[in-house]
């Protein structure tokens, strides 16, 4: 089988095994690279170095359209939100790869995943790699327009519900980002009242609030933490037998969102 | 002419190879999420690859809905990924400080 293979080879132009050499290394040692990198950001500068090797094999197999798209979409979109979601959590810091708390979970990945690529290529030397039918959605060689064309035709006709189906997919992954990502008012109150003591929490955490805030910002925020505590202050003494423990009812109807939301800022500046 | 295919599928079935193994290794949900991204860039090698070798159009049409799809996927998953570790913030982002659910 190597031989054919090499018969193959030599078969090729040398521009194309050159080609095909140099993106084959550049894939690789991305993709190492990735698993190996401790610090996120250079797995994520690995997996451009990837993509770009996958795109130029792309061009090499006269998918030219796929390849442009490869490189907007992955290295353009998905590797920079990669990025941004790494330096939006901050870490960015270097991990200890070394530190492994199951003892038998490498070896029996290595086992696992060498023993399947083992299978792959044997059944694909059995399996003469590719079998069956020929152009069956269509030519791609020797089309007018070029693949970019014979691509644009299959996704339009013979591809046209699943092509629809895709645009209902962005929708309803743009729609699931959004709400994923929105921080909703009321989990902030959750937690803000959470961190506090219960009980008499909300105006100490107040004047906490107004005494670390420094100078310039300092009227202010006396301003509005004194206008909390009395407003805290006159709610506690309306209501009898101190406050109870529910959310809804230790939450005064009557408070303004705004002064509510100055408390999680003080507190996170506290230490 | 272009190299054979052979080569080509070889080459993505070696590239899935490494990113099942750093899936499986790797603790950083995010480096998990990338090799994910690997293990999907290889199977369209493949397609890419029989799509010429077939001289069928079909395989770069499948390539083109699985771009969108892992699009789509990395925007929630990162999304997912955003929303547990801001609740849970300064614990750390690997996938052993996720075991609330542990029994």
């Amino acid at each position: 089988m190597l031989g054919e293979l090499g018969v193959q080879l030599a078969a090729a132009t040398k521009v194309d095994a050159a080609v095909f050499s140099i993106a084959a290394v550049f894939v690789l040692a991305g993709a190492i690279g990735v698993v190996v990198a401790r610090n996120p950001v250079h797995a994520a500068l690995m997996l451009v170095m990837t993509l770009f090797g996958v795109a130029v094999l792309f061009v090499e197999q006269q998918a030219n359209f796929l390849a442009a798209v490869q490189v907007i979409v992955y290295a353009g979109a998905i590797v920079v939100l990669f990025l941004f979601v790494i330096m939006f959590l901050g870490v960015d810091r270097r991990e200890n790869i070394a530190l492994e708390p199951l003892r038998a979970q490498r070896p029996l990945a290595a086992g696992l995943v060498t023993a399947g690529l083992a299978g792959l290529l044997l059944l694909g030397v059995a399996a003469h790699w590719s079998v069956g039918a020929h152009s069956v959605a269509g030519r791609l060689r020797d089309q007018p327009g070029g693949d970019v064309a014979a691509l644009g035709r299959a996704v339009f006709t013979t591809y046209l519900f699943p092509f629809e189906a895709t645009a209902a997919l962005l929708v309803v992954a743009v729609v699931g980002a959004v709400v994923l990502a929105r921080r909703p008012p009321r989990a902030r109150r959750v937690d803000s009242e959470d961190t506090s003591v219960p009980g008499d929490a909300g105006p100490s955490g107040e004047h906490t609030a107004g005494e670390v805030v420094g100078d310039p910002m300092e009227a202010l925020a006396k301003t509005v933490a004194d206008a909390v505590v009395s407003r805290l202050v006159s709610v506690a003494e309306d209501r009898p037998g101190g406050r109870p423990e529910g959310r809804p009812e230790g939450r005064p109807e009557g408070r303004p969102e705004g002064q509510r939301q100055e408390q999680p800022v003080g507190e996170g500046t506290a230490p | 002419m272009s190299l054979s295919g052979n080569w080509y599928l070889a080459l993505s079935a070696v590239l899935f190879a490494i990113g099942a193994f750093g899936l499986l290794v790797r603790r950083n949900v995010l480096v998990m999420f990338m090799c994910v991204e690997l293990m999907l860039n290889a199977v369209n090698l493949t397609f890419v690859t029989f799509a010429r070798m077939l001289n069928d159009i079909g395989g770069q049409a499948l390539v083109f809905f699985i771009l969108v799809v892992a699009a789509a996927e990395v925007v929630v998953g990162l999304g997912i990924v955003v929303a547990i570790f801001r609740r849970r913030a300064g614990e750390g982002t690997t996938a052993d400080d996720l075991h609330i659910m542990r029994g």
